[in-house]
């Protein structure tokens, strides 16, 4: 999991829990944050412009991360999502010490049980099965359970012949479950081999970050990888890579255009258009097109 | 050995005399034969893989090379592959597949190189390429963690049939350096974060995560490399005499399932009950 990240993610809690927020859910009962900056051209704007705008910065066009249920909104057709496996939990299978502190918290910002979210849905009428990561949760690291959600809603996919879609946004691997959590990029991506032999449609799509275990397993296998403009994306973070060749590292390095032109990605997609080159995807994977063409 | 802690475990595992991958080449295989290049852009030194004989049997051998001195690990870069490395090794593991030659790897890595080019050329991509081949690879794996086995840069060798580590090895999720200066930002704190991340042998057995412990000689296995070496090669001759058994379907069905099973919630609450 990259250093800076963490460190950020640290204090990004440490604030919020301060002040009190409830980070735009609701259900806190507390007071809502009302402003926004935009860390691009930091111009500030309320929550209500930022929601309007999908979460994009309406002068600069910077993307800012977004929740899971936000990108659910984002991307399903409305009231067509319904939740899987909603009620998991981690356990503290390492017996690591405040582990269960940072659990608690990290549920309490988030609203959510863990950084996984995934159910069954329409995406322009398409059914399919989205998964997304929400790196508001222990920076959407990929403990036991993540990995166990993550290969559930596989299983799911492969079980009802749906297309699976997974907006991946995390920091690597979840360092309180240790070694527990390396084999999950292998159970994944073994979950991923066999969806993939039976056919299914895999479309990973890469938000910002998505580094370390995650991208080094399922987020790379997709049919079709997608990302967001500027997302951070890389195996190894920044300030690793940094420390290790004793260099600043040059501008756009580790972005999503970066890897674009690398090879890396099928496509860079800006948020607003998420929602149709999805659908456009699903239309053209339908199975029954193929089984029936004649002229 | 038994009041060994974590820590002291590592400083064995990274002892620059410790046997390494290359030595037991020598003294386990015969005829071996390097074989080298991703076939797409280079050739990684961090990784050797080959063909072998082993008992009369061939087989295909990947493992992180690291050398005995400092000059020999520049060169090959103290183990840390590039992708190319991961790509020779998916190269080499589908020639083992199409000629019917168990894989045995020896994982021996801080992990993979973070780097620029390592960046640019796609080490994620590389890395989920290699799990996701040897999660169905139709030939036995065997895999040995000999000394430090780092994060995805050792887990891309590390999806076997049979996993086996050296009592004094340690198979963590990034350093212990790296792991305290995140969580404490304090690398000193090595020595707890070792404690706590639970990757030594005995702990990954306890896990569920390594098939078996290979005991090393009294004080370590660089005090005695033959003799550690022998006890490795006893243990990976049990496991091929057993997998060479299965039909293939059967052998990756089994693998299949034993990571289908890693930190699922099944296994976690049979773990919690016990
Ligand atoms: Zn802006």
């Amino acid at each position: 999991m990259d250093t800076f990240e963490i460190k950020k993610h640290k204090i990004w809690i440490m604030k919020s829990l301060r002040k009190g927020l409830g980070l735009g859910r609701p259900d806190h009962g507390q007071e809502r944050n009302m402003f926004e900056k935009c860390p691009s051209c930091n111009t500030v704007f309320s929550r209500k412009e930022l929601e309007d705008s999908h979460h994009v910065c309406p002068s600069c066009g910077y993307h800012f991360r977004m929740g899971a249920h936000d990108r659910i909104r984002l991307i399903c057709d409305p009231g067509s999502f319904e939740e899987m496996a909603a009620g998991m939990t981690s356990a503290n299978v390492l017996d690591f010490p405040d582990y269960r502190q940072v659990l608690k918290e990290a549920k309490q910002v988030s609203g959510l049980n863990e950084a996984y979210v995934f159910g069954r849905c329409t995406v322009r009428s398409y059914a399919a099965v989205t998964g997304v990561l929400d790196s508001s949760f222990i920076m959407g690291s990929m403990g036991a359970t993540v990995g166990e959600k993550i290969t559930l809603s596989i299983e799911y996919a492969q079980q009802h012949q749906l297309p699976l879609i997974i907006f991946s946004a995390s920091g690597g691997a979840r360092m309180q479950e240790g070694t527990v959590s390396l084999m999950q990029m292998a159970k994944t991506s073994a979950a991923m081999r066999r969806f993939s032999h039976q056919g299914g449609l895999f479309v990973s799509c890469l938000t910002n970050p998505t580094t370390g275990g995650v991208l080094a397993s399922y987020a790379s296998l997709g049919d079709i990888i997608l990302a967001e403009p500027g997302a951070l994306i890389g195996f190894a973070g920044p300030r690793v890579i940094e420390q290790t060749i004793g260099q600043k590292l040059p501008e756009g390095f580790q972005t999503s255009e970066y890897l674009l032109e690398h090879g890396f990605l099928d496509r860079i997609v800006e948020r607003s258009e998420l929602r149709d080159i999805i659908g456009q995807i699903l239309k053209l994977h339908e199975r029954r097109r193929s089984a029936s063409w004649n002229l | 050995m038994e009041s060994l802690t974590a820590y002291d475990r590592l400083g064995l595992a990274r002892r620059m005399d410790r046997p390494r991958t290359m030595d037991f080449i020598r003294r386990m295989f015969t005829d071996f034969i390097e074989f080298r290049g991703d076939r797409c852009y280079g050739d990684d030194h961090a990784v050797v893989g080959g063909v072998a004989l082993y008992r009369g049997l061939p087989v295909t051998i990947l493992g992180h090379r690291k050398g005995s001195n400092v000059e020999d690990n520049i060169l090959c870069n103290f183990g840390m592959p590039h992708p190319e490395g991961y790509r020779k090794s998916q190269r080499l593991a589908k020639q083992a597949e199409k000629f019917g030659r168990p894989v045995i790897c020896f994982i021996d890595t801080p992990g993979a190189y973070p780097g620029t080019g390592a960046e640019a050329r796609g080490q994620g991509q590389a890395i989920a390429d290699n799990i996701a081949l040897f999660s169905e690879l139709k030939v036995p794996v065997i895999s040995v963690v000999i000394g430090e086995g780092g994060s995805g840069g050792a887990l891309a060798f590390g999806v076997a049939d049979r996993v086996l580590m050296m009592e004094n090895a340690v198979y963590e999720i990034l350093s212990p350096e790296g792991f305290a200066s995140i969580l404490w930002r304090d690398s000193s704190l090595a020595d707890r974060a070792c404690r706590l991340m639970k990757p030594t042998a005995q702990d990954l057995l306890e896990l569920g995560i390594i098939d078996a412990l290979i005991p090393e000689p009294e004080g370590g296995a660089h005090m005695d490399p033959d003799a550690a070496i022998d006890s490795v090669d006893r243990q990976v001759q049990r496991s091929l005499s057993v997998l060479m058994k299965q039909d293939l379907l059967t052998l990756v069905r089994n693998r299949d399932r034993k990571y289908r099973n890693m930190g699922s919630r099944k296994t976690l609450s049979q773990k919690t009950k016990e």
